[in-house]
């Protein structure tokens, strides 16, 4: 790909580890590659990111994977043990819950998706800004991160939609407006630490403004540990929505939503106990396998990991 | 060059308030070698840092290039004159920025075009190779740190450099060859230096005068062939000397 002086060809691994890269592009992937190299050693964390990766699969293609409509009913065939025919079971209406399942997976991936995404981006711009600003800025945005925090997430959640209306889209954002203010305070803290860092310091000898430093010098150094939280977060995110579900007030009939598939089995628990448990067992592999994806994050991105 | 009077520096406010200089007045002519001396803690970090705005509670006057300085407001025109290369070479780095990236948002905000051969240029300057260009910190030892840092410190074509103790983290060794680089980079570009040193080998090395600090007060100045000589006038001073050798 780039020119050497070397007349033997190099492999592309050396031209990755490359401790003198001769190109923007190449030093950019190499530090890429060694994070990858780092991250597959972990055995767990890869086993987390295979199962995260056939969960992204099921919901992709969760039409052609379902062996019926989740919303077919056949009152016949109401409660089924798992068997050749409902590999799972079925469910009070007849409902097959592997397809159930399967097209819920799009929904969980939905409310993590976003929630992922909305949360530590408005953490990350309060407490970047609470931090590097300082004085009165500071007070204010974190009184308000302090308000957020005096209350428990899931009853915070629950007024949010209560007052919103119950829906899925309400529930992810309530969740959403729930999860920022430990970001904000992981960003505020980290910013803390690096605001008056020599490097800062002589950036603002160039002459970069507040905007640049911000976005520039302190981002970067704010958003490895942000991703780390967030993949240690995910599960705690599906439980809450999972929660919201199971009251009530998320995903609304007929949505497989796991939460609220749950809740439905629940009358039946002692009896047909498959109907709970099914999607219970989905929400506790995908949770796990989030956990272990952030540990193997952390190991790669954490900044006081042994890189140096 | 550079004029300094009456500058009282503190930290804090009253009554936890730390009087860090006090009273501290010299002035470095163009293309001088200036020094600054003292043990820990006697300010002489703090008199540079205050220069360069990255402190806002001085009083008196400081003037660079004819024109006065206020608090830590410093408009363009002071960051093309005014560069300053720090002590820790592991610290003033970004850890995520790489050499190209550090050098060409130095020129950039500095408003230079043609920035490709200028960062080739501004490395060989310092006297590493190109093929540090695309190198992260992580991956340069202390002393190739430190050329970086005085890199992008020249990058803006300064006057006066500030130096703060700029080897005095690093290995004896290493130490020399940044010396000399600072040494040849003045006589190069006709730079004028104020260098805050507790080493009075290094600043003997580097500077013309130097002023002698002890907490807080400037308590004399002199040229460094009186360094050389221990010809101080002041019981501090010829402590000083006699505790150096």
């Amino acid at each position: 790909m780039s020119e050497t002086e070397l007349s033997r060809p190099i492999s592309r691994r050396e031209w990755l580890l490359s401790d003198a890269p001769q190109s923007r592009r190449q030093a950019q992937l190499g530090a890429l590659y060694q994070g990858w190299l780092t991250f597959r050693a972990n055995k767990l964390a890869m086993f987390g990111l295979i199962i995260l990766i056939l969960l992204f699969g099921m919901a992709i293609f969760a039409p052609w994977l379902a062996p019926q409509s989740p919303f077919s009913q056949n009152l016949a065939d109401r409660l089924q043990p798992p068997s050749a025919e409902h590999w799972l079971g079925t469910d009070s209406f007849g409902r097959d819950i592997l397809s159930r399942l399967i097209h819920g997976s799009r929904i969980t991936l939905f409310i993590v998706g976003t929630v992922a995404l909305i949360a530590p981006v408005a953490g990350l711009l309060i407490g970047t800004v609470a931090g590097f600003a300082g004085g009165w800025v500071d007070q204010v945005l974190m009184r308000i991160t302090d308000i957020f925090l005096a209350f428990p997430k899931l009853i915070l959640a629950l007024a949010f939609v209560a007052a919103l209306g119950a829906s899925i889209g309400n529930a992810v954002l309530a969740l959403a407006l729930t999860a920022w203010p430990p970001y904000a305070r992981l960003a505020r803290a980290e910013t803390l630490t690096i605001r008056n860092a020599d490097y800062i310091a002589a950036a603002r000898l160039q002459g970069a403004g507040p905007t640049r430093l911000l976005i520039r010098h302190i981002w970067p150094l704010c958003v490895s540990s942000l991703i780390v939280r967030v993949a240690l977060d995910m599960a705690g995110i599906i439980l809450s929505a999972a929660g919201l579900g199971f009251l009530g007030l998320g995903a609304q009939p007929p949505m497989p939503e796991w939460g609220a598939m749950i809740s439905d089995g629940r009358i039946y628990i002692l009896d047909y106990w498959w109907v709970a448990a099914m999607p219970g067992l989905a929400i506790f592999i995908v949770s796990l396998a989030f956990n272990l994806l952030g540990d193997g994050l952390r190991d790669v991105l954490d900044p006081k990991g042994a890189k140096e | 060059m550079l004029n300094v009077s009456d500058l009282d520096v503190w930290f804090g406010d009253p009554p936890d308030r730390v009087d860090a200089v006090r009273g501290a007045a010299f002035s470095v002519a163009q293309g001088e070698s200036f020094g600054l001396v003292g043990e820990s803690g006697s300010g002489k970090s703090t008199i540079l840092r205050a220069i360069a705005g990255l402190i806002d509670s001085w009083s008196g006057q400081i003037e660079v290039d004819g024109r006065q300085i206020e608090g830590a407001r410093r408009d363009r025109g002071f960051y093309k004159t005014v560069q300053m290369v720090f002590q820790d070479p592991y610290a003033s780095l970004h850890p995520r920025h790489s050499v190209d990236a550090v050098l060409s948002e130095a020129l950039r905000l500095q408003g230079m075009g043609d920035i490709d051969r200028r960062i080739t240029r501004l490395l060989e300057d310092v006297g590493l190779g190109k093929g540090f260009r695309f190198r992260y910190p992580h991956q340069l030892s202390g002393g190739q740190r430190q050329r970086v840092a005085i890199a992008r410190a020249l990058a803006a074509e300064p006057r006066l450099l500030l130096l703060d103790e700029p080897t005095s983290a690093l290995d004896v060794s290493v130490q020399a060859e940044i010396l000399n680089l600072l040494k040849e980079l003045r006589e190069e570009h006709g730079l004028t230096y104020v260098m805050v040193s507790h080493d009075l080998a290094v600043v003997g090395h580097i500077c013309d005068r130097l002023a002698v600090m002890q907490q807080g007060e400037i308590v004399e100045i002199m040229s460094v062939d009186a360094l050389r000589r221990g010809a101080g006038e002041q019981d501090y001073t010829r402590h000083l000397i006699a505790a150096s050798q």
